[in-house]
């Protein structure tokens, strides 16, 4: 129980300070740490973005940089992928799954290197940017 | 809206929901360029605009990954309740430090934890 309030509180900070999302560390938490499986350490991080989410949604909604509209088309017209994802990922073994997840959490490093190279991680935020 | 437009947004979507369903993430990554590439979004409003878009997919996902019985909701509560905090002091924090260094770090952190999944 500690442990999973614990992955909460510093997958949400480094969320919050760097602007990536908080399912990069979600799940490799839930796995390393809480020993879940790679499927159920997925499953539970997409409960756990959905009051972070909305949350960052409600403050940047705030600061008026939320298209509502663009938003509730994308979000509505993302059931048949999400299904067609969970069926992918489910049809996967764990072990094939936690490979290509290493890989997306690699792509991630590599773009934030990037993106603190080329001087966006000095920003000075007058506004917020964060992403869950 | 134009029909195009809407395309296009569909089109993100879906593609943001098949990357959330298969990784356990919100999709943004694969939102956030697009909305700048395809429909000419700076990347803050692309970014917060995303995160709203985030609360309707993870939320599917999470749905759909509920009928597999692969969510543990006590776990997905421990975490997402504190995260909220996290997040909070996260972005005020980001005001006032430079994250340059951190942001470096953590990128080494996530390749080491890349490995160690790979490994494990």
């Amino acid at each position: 129980m500690i442990g999973a309030i614990l992955i909460g509180l510093a997958g949400g900070t480094i969320a919050g300070l760097l602007g990536v999302g908080g399912g990069v560390l979600f799940v490799p938490g839930l796995v390393l740490f809480l020993k879940l499986g790679q499927h159920q350490a997925e499953a539970t991080s997409l409960l756990a973005i959905v009051p972070v989410a909305i949350v960052g949604t409600l403050r940047q909604d705030h600061y008026g940089n939320v298209r509502r509209d663009d938003a509730v088309v994308m979000g509505g017209l993302s059931l048949a992928g999400a299904i067609a994802g969970v069926a992918l990922a489910n049809s996967l073994s764990g072990e094939a799954l936690r490979i290509a997840f290493a890989a997306l959490i690699l792509f991630v490093a590599f773009e934030l290197v990037r993106s603190t190279l080329r001087g966006a991680g000095e920003e000075p935020a007058g506004e917020e940017r964060e992403s869950p | 809206m134009q029909a195009d437009r809407a395309v296009k947004l569909g089109t993100i979507g879906t593609a943001a929901g098949v990357f959330s369903g298969l990784f356990g993430v919100g999709g943004g990554s694969v939102m956030v360029p697009l909305l700048v590439l395809w429909l000419g979004y700076d990347s803050r409003r692309a970014t917060a605009t995303s995160l709203a878009a985030i609360v309707v997919i993870a939320r599917f996902a999470a749905i759909v990954q509920a009928t597999y019985g692969n969510v543990r909701v006590g776990d997905g509560i421990l975490i997402g309740i504190p995260a909220v905090v996290g997040v909070l002091f996260g972005t005020w924090l980001q005001q006032r430090i430079r994250t340059r260094e951190i942001s470096l770090l953590f990128a080494a952190l996530l390749v080491a934890t890349a490995v160690e999944l790979l490994v494990k």
